[in-house]
């Protein structure tokens, strides 16, 4: 069975503030599920099932479902880092097909910023078989990206100003984004010399650390065409776990060579007919490994590929993020997931910034990349269209 | 001993002989009865076949760099230990580990550079592998 078709997402919403002082992370919860349900034009009444992840207080959606009131037949607490609101979608996708539940509400929501807490992953590790034998090095989350970058230029010759363009295409993008976190453009030269935080990785080819939240309402095919908003349905779906294998870790691929040719044959669709690509950017090697693990270029040639403009909207070979990403615009409670798929909705609907808005823009695709690409991670991609 | 700060391991039933081992100078992994992988890290299954005939055996110490960082500046404890490097070193047994590099300058590293372990202890209990360039011959 193919997910195609069988479920929409109908509401989706990201919350305008990236400093949010004076509020709980459950009350961020709150106000991002309603602007999600409003935009769907539904309420929390009509929610039956509730998907939440690590960044959620307390114990997962039981408690959350009890915070916002919800009357549930289905909820689902998979946590796979940045990646869990993707799988959330299929996850829910699945449910509405199995008649489990007709609408899926799943929030993310997250203060690093304003708590003072910074960079860091939600959930709980403390007890994690592998926390004594990685955790003592001081590996930084950087660091972990630093070395696949590392690995990168040493196999296939990328180089730094390659992945520079990345953040340069991001930043291009946020310039139109009145909400993005930061709203200036950089060059490459700036990029190379920004401060040098685990080489070599700079600090602009970080993502940045913000507060906020988002939240989207996946419905029934019943249920979307009883709404007068535009739904965009889930064309494909693809899931995958990489890991450190017994010790033999290869740092150039991510899960995405997987998940990514999953999610293309569910929606019977390859990697040419995407006119736009949100691709989670926690740093700028997430995103230059996965468009090639995704089959966008050959492995080795994402340097290439992302050169002169080819992610920059709405003209280049491959738009890409065009809200500004993780890397400028936003990565609420440091997991830049939700805002994945946002985006890609706003790209179908064809309301993102009219400067980025790609044209025509039929088939779109979000990835999410959640853990470390220097140990283990979950891939989700998902692929989207104006209609089934 | 190096200056990069030590820590309080989580030592468990699948893991007490890795460590106690440490605290002798040698280096003990699990390798599968069934398979032969050497397995990383320690623990009482093989994640290759799912044995559960697994005999500790001494590694030879010796490694390749197959990548690293040089942390700038570190969180928490390793705040003030930048510039250090992290690193996996490929043992010449197979598996690829999570380590530090020592006794050299950050800038002299390079991927595929030979090293050996390192038994980087304090002046309490605590140890841990580190690895530090090889000596010549």
């Amino acid at each position: 069975m193919s997910i195609r078709g069988k479920a929409f997402i109908a509401g989706a919403y990201e919350h305008p503030l990236r400093t949010i002082p004076n509020k709980t992370v459950q009350q961020v919860h709150a106000e991002v599920a309603a602007g999600a349900l409003a935009d769907a034009g539904l309420s929390f009444s009509d929610v039956d099932a509730f998907f939440c992840a690590g960044d959620a207080p307390g114990f997962g959606a039981l408690s959350m479902a009890e915070y916002l009131g919800l009357q549930l037949t289905h909820i689902d607490n998979t946590e796979t880092g940045g990646s869990s609101y993707l799988l959330h979608v299929q996850h829910a996708a699945e449910a509405i097909a199995a008649g489990h539940c007709h609408v899926a509400l799943i929030t993310l929501a997250g203060l690093p910023r304003s708590s003072g807490a910074g960079i860091g992953g939600a959930g709980r590790f403390g007890s994690a078989p592998e926390v004594s034998f990685e955790n003592f090095f001081g590996l930084s989350i950087v660091a972990g990206y630093a070395m696949a970058a590392r690995r990168h230029m040493y196999e296939f010759g990328t180089t730094s100003a390659q992945l520079a363009e990345i953040k340069v295409a991001a930043a291009s993008h946020a310039q139109h984004n009145p909400h993005a976190f930061l709203q200036n453009t950089v060059s490459i030269e700036e990029v190379l010399q920004s401060k040098m935080v685990a080489d070599p990785l700079h600090m602009l080819d970080c993502c940045v650390v913000t507060d906020g939240g988002g939240a989207l309402v996946v419905v029934s095919p019943e249920v979307a065409r009883k709404l007068t908003r535009q739904s965009v349905p889930v064309l494909g779906t693809g899931f995958a776990v990489k890991h450190v294998n017994n010790g033999r870790i290869d740092l150039t691929h991510t899960g995405a060579v997987v998940s990514g040719p999953r999610a293309f044959a569910e929606a019977g669709l390859t990697p040419s007919d995407i006119r736009y690509a949100s691709i989670y950017d926690s740093f700028t090697i997430t995103v230059l490994t996965t468009l090639e693990d995704l089959g966008f270029c050959e492995k080795g040639k994402g340097g290439e590929f992302v050169s002169e403009g080819a992610l920059q909207a709405p003209f280049g070979k491959l738009p890409f993020n065009t809200d500004g990403g993780g890397l400028c615009n936003n990565h609420p409670s440091n997991r830049g997931g939700i805002t994945k798929v946002i985006e890609a909705v706003r790209q179908l609907r064809n309301e993102a910034h009219p400067a980025v808005q790609v044209p025509n823009c039929q088939f779109a695709l979000a990835h999410g990349t959640g853990g470390n690409l220097a140990t283990r991670m979950g891939s989700a991609t998902l692929i989207l269209g104006q209609e089934v | 001993m190096s200056f990069l700060p030590l820590a309080d391991v989580e030592v468990n039933a699948e893991t007490q002989p890795f460590w106690d081992a440490l605290k002798n100078n040698a280096l003990l992994l699990p390798r599968c009865n069934s398979c032969t992988s050497v397995v990383w890290y320690p623990r009482a299954h093989c994640p290759v076949c799912f044995s559960t005939k697994l005999q500790w055996e001494e590694m030879s110490g010796r490694g390749t760099i197959y990548s690293y960082s040089i942390v700038t500046k570190g969180n928490g404890r390793w705040k003030d230990s930048g510039p250090y490097v992290v690193a996996y070193v490929e043992l010449a047994e197979g598996p690829r580990i999570l380590t530090n590099i020592v006794g050299v300058a950050p800038s002299d590293v390079y991927i595929n550079m030979p090293v050996q372990a390192v038994f980087d202890s304090g002046d309490d209990d605590r140890v841990l592998l580190r690895y530090r360039p090889a000596t010549t011959g």
